[in-house]
């Protein structure tokens, strides 16, 4: 299962939890799943981008996620 | 890999398509559009940094000879929330509030009523004759005071975004927080600490062009706006929902740019210029001053961060915990996420925290700088770490190579890094002929380093072969920083042709897909990854034409080096087919060839860099010389690589400069005291040596040929590496910036 590590300001919607493990062959999968355990989490989730295996993604939908896959939601960046 | 490719155009410096247009004065930047009948828009400003307007009275400005049309905020609708992306974006809310006040104004030089005129005299005398009556509030403009309970608010309806929302209102608007491991544990292990606070002041990117547009809109309600932009798309975007019209009833065309660094990605003045050209049914030209530029575009935040890093003995840090404080100006926005994202990404660190605050004050609302938040957060790491260096009296270099982040290493904002060129930075700068010299007499050497993210986004691009197998390439990434030769280069080397056979032009709203802003160092990584994708796309349809020349299958066409030939083994007497043979022919094989790419692109690669320099202050009079300095950076491969050098030289300049003397001054009514480039200091060619530059090229494998940013990085180091310059300079550790010649004597003087 994939490992979800959520960022700091994620932790009051999952009681403190800071990882999951959790199924999905891709990433609309695995925000679908997340958003089942902790609804409140959808509008963070829109706002995030994702690091999965390490590749940044501003806007992530259907890119494969492994059973051993690391994914990390982050602030969204741009740049001047 | 793409950096065992030998390349063919990649990599060649050529000289820049627009360049004779610039020198001779032919290019057209964002102020010089005429056009029939246009007439003039001119804005009126606060005099207050924090006032409640009463009332505002325009009929005395309409009731004027030449006077088309008065506005104000009255005249716009409401707009609630909506994102606007980039740093300092904030909500869509905020930049209606800001483009035009409505009950409040929140900063000196608020934009509080706008004319149209015949001419700009008779604007300015129309703004004179508009009465605002304003109830005066104290304003709030010392970060740190701003955040105490007690505060003047400078929104009384801003409450801090937490999960729960809080009892009371304040102007803290954001709070962000990065935490990994055990403080406790790791500063227990180190064997020494330092702890500081540091200041960087509010800073301007300091382009030199000033923001203008010309809004020409018919009697329908459609219309065109020439503006001078980083992200034309965008601008259509924010000015039709701020005006409540249909996008497609607007066609932004962007203007040449005099610079942009973040601080053309939000609207200022095309609102009001389309609204103006409504109400007075002529084209409506808007220019801002100097002046203006400084009091109400955004600049970046002014900061004061709090660290506290602990070492071993041979330099490994154990832990690292640090506050920092962001100045967002009137609204919401400072780009306190990215700023604590990059303050330790550099380095492999088991115990960190760090805490962010986005704060409001009365002063202008913060715009995008060249990666937002990095310069701020990491002069105050990277000074840390060059006292730490000291106290273990070692190599800075060494100091920073011990704890380099590398491939796999898990970065503070959560992922294991791709291959990156920190080390490979660090081991160049420590082989450069420049740090082997010995630090001239009554000099000192800083050494810090930089990161930016660097990022994707979309991009759209399309490219069509000409008659005589020329190549034009259409695409919508406005050119800050040279991109339309990099896209020539990376199209020619994809097509297997001369750089010269190629010509990029920048399509506006209405003749090309669309493209996000050019910024975050995107253009040549992700709209070069869209006219390398469609330059594929107009090969793949010069393989299937020269198949139905030959009368072949297409896949028993090759294609090498811009010609067509026959595959290996394929048992055909033809002749090669050159790209102008094929579109010399192509009204017999199907038509025009032309090739598209849109996308969303991703896996952009971080791009980090050392900076050092030897500077020597003069005792006397406090002024600091920049002797030399040298930057390195890891820019994946440089397409181009004098343009390359050209960003890691000016963000250097830049940084220098925010380093040296750049500040915004204030008094205590909220007034900028220096609102031009006289009494705003930013270097000139006299203040500044040669600045040496060294790209490291560790491919990025995201990309067709390598490519990470290069536009961000280059303004993140400069900061600590003159601050630590100089304190090694004066054996005085100097923490708050500018260091300025005032301020470098008082510190000398305490």
């Amino acid at each position: 299962m994939a490992k979800v590590v959520f960022p700091d300001s994620f932790l009051s919607f999952t009681g403190g939890e800071r990882e999951w493990h959790c199924p999905a062959e891709n990433y609309r999968d695995l925000v679908q799943a997340i958003v089942r355990r902790w609804p409140d989490l959808q509008e963070p989730l829109d706002k995030s981008a994702v690091a999965i295996d390490g590749n940044i993604y501003q806007d992530a939908f259907l890119e494969p996620i492994n059973p051993d896959s690391e994914v990390f939601f982050m602030s969204r960046i741009e740049g001047g | 890999m793409a950096e065992a490719i030998e390349y063919k155009q990649i990599g060649r410096s050529p000289v820049r398509p627009d360049g004779v247009d610039k020198v001779t004065g032919r290019a057209r930047f964002g102020a010089d559009l005429v056009l029939p009948n246009m007439i003039h828009g001119r804005v009126l400003r606060s005099p207050h940094a924090h006032a409640r307007i009463k009332h505002i009275d325009l009929s005395d400005a309409l009731a004027m000879d030449g006077v088309y049309a008065a506005i104000s905020g009255k005249d716009f609708i409401n707009v609630e929330g909506g994102e606007v992306g980039g740093e300092g974006g904030g909500t869509l809310g905020d930049v209606a509030k800001n483009v035009m006040a409505r009950d409040k104004v929140l900063y000196h030089g608020h934009a509080v009523a706008a004319v149209s005129a015949s001419t700009i005299a008779i604007a300015e005398a129309a703004l004179a004759a508009i009465k605002v009556e304003y109830e005066p509030l104290p304003p709030v403009l010392d970060v740190v005071a701003a955040m105490a309970e007690d505060s003047v608010l400078v929104d009384e309806n801003n409450y801090t975004k937490l999960p729960e929302k809080p009892d009371n209102a304040s102007n803290i608007a954001n709070v962000g927080k990065l935490v990994r491991g055990d403080l406790e544990e790791g500063f227990a292990a180190a064997d020494i600490v330092i702890e500081r606070e540091y200041k960087v002041p509010m800073a301007h990117q300091g382009y030199i062009e000033p923001h203008a547009c010309v809004a020409n809109m018919d009697e329908t309600g459609r219309g065109s706006v020439w503006c001078c932009t980083q992200g034309h798309f965008e601008f259509r975007a924010m000015t039709a929902k701020l005006l409540g019209k249909d996008m497609a009833d607007l066609k932004f065309i962007a203007s040449e740019i005099g610079g942009g660094f973040g601080g053309k990605t939000v609207v200022y003045l095309e609102p009001l210029a389309v609204m103006l050209s409504e109400k007075s049914n002529r084209p409506v030209k808007m220019t801002m001053s100097r002046e203006e530029v400084f009091r109400a575009t955004g600049p970046t935040s002014g900061t004061v961060a709090r660290v506290k890093v602990g070492l071993k003995n041979d330099g490994t840090i154990t832990a690292a915990d640090s506050w920092i404080a962001f100045e967002a100006g009137a609204f919401a926005g400072a780009p306190h996420m990215p700023g604590i994202m990059s303050m330790y990404a550099p380095y492999t660190i088991e115990n960190f925290a760090v805490e962010a605050f986005d704060v409001l004050v009365n002063k202008p609302k913060v715009a995008a700088y060249r990666a937002p938040g990095a310069p701020q957060t990491m002069h105050a790491f990277e000074c840390a770490l060059d006292e730490a260096a000291i106290a273990l009296d070692m190599d800075p270099l060494d100091l920073r190579l011990v704890n380099a982040a590398d491939e796999g290493t898990q970065a503070p904002y959560g992922p294991k890094f791709p291959p990156i060129g920190f080390k490979a930075c660090i081991e160049a700068a420590k082989k450069h002929p420049n740090y082997s010299a010995p630090v001239p007499e009554g000099a000192g050497r800083g050494v810090a380093a930089g990161f930016w993210f660097n990022v994707g986004m979309q991009s759209s691009a399309e490219v069509n072969v000409n008659e005589n197998g020329t190549v034009m390439v259409i695409e919508g990434s406005p050119d800050i920083g040279g991109s339309r030769a990099s896209m020539c280069l990376m199209a020619a080397e994809t097509l297997g042709i001369e750089y010269e056979q190629v010509r990029t032009q920048v399509g506006d709203t209405e003749s090309t897909g669309f493209c996000n802003v050019t910024g975050g160092s995107r253009t040549t990584f992700a709209t070069g990854m869209a006219v390398t994708q469609a330059c594929e796309d107009v090969i793949a349809e010069c393989k299937k034409r020269a198949s139905m020349t030959w009368g072949v299958d297409e896949d028993q066409v090759e294609w090498q080096d811009g010609v067509a030939i026959p595959a290996p083994g394929v048992n055909a007497d033809v002749k090669p087919l050159s790209l102008a043979e094929l579109a010399g022919n192509a009204a017999k094989t199907g038509g025009p060839i032309q090739g598209r790419a849109s996308l969303n692109a991703q896996g952009a690669g971080a791009s980090f860099s050392i900076n050092f320099a030897d500077v020597r202050v003069d005792r006397e009079t406090g002024k600091t010389d920049v002797l030399s300095y040298t930057a390195i950076q890891d820019a994946g491969k440089a397409i181009h690589p004098a343009y390359v050098e050209g960003q890691m030289q000016g963000g250097a300049a830049q940084g220098i400069g925010w380093a040296l003397n750049e500040e915004y001054i204030f008094d205590e009514q909220g007034v900028m005291e220096n609102a031009g480039f006289l009494d705003y200091r930013i270097p000139v060619a006299s203040d500044l040596p040669m600045i040496d530059t060294q790209i490291i090229e560790v491919a990025n494998p995201s990309h067709p040929y390598g490519v990470r940013g290069v536009g961000e990085t280059p303004i993140v180091a400069p900061l600590a590496t003159i601050a630590n310059a100089v304190s090694r300079s004066v054996g005085k550790r100097l923490c708050d910036l500018p260091l300025s010649p005032p301020n470098i004597l008082a510190e000398l003087d305490d």
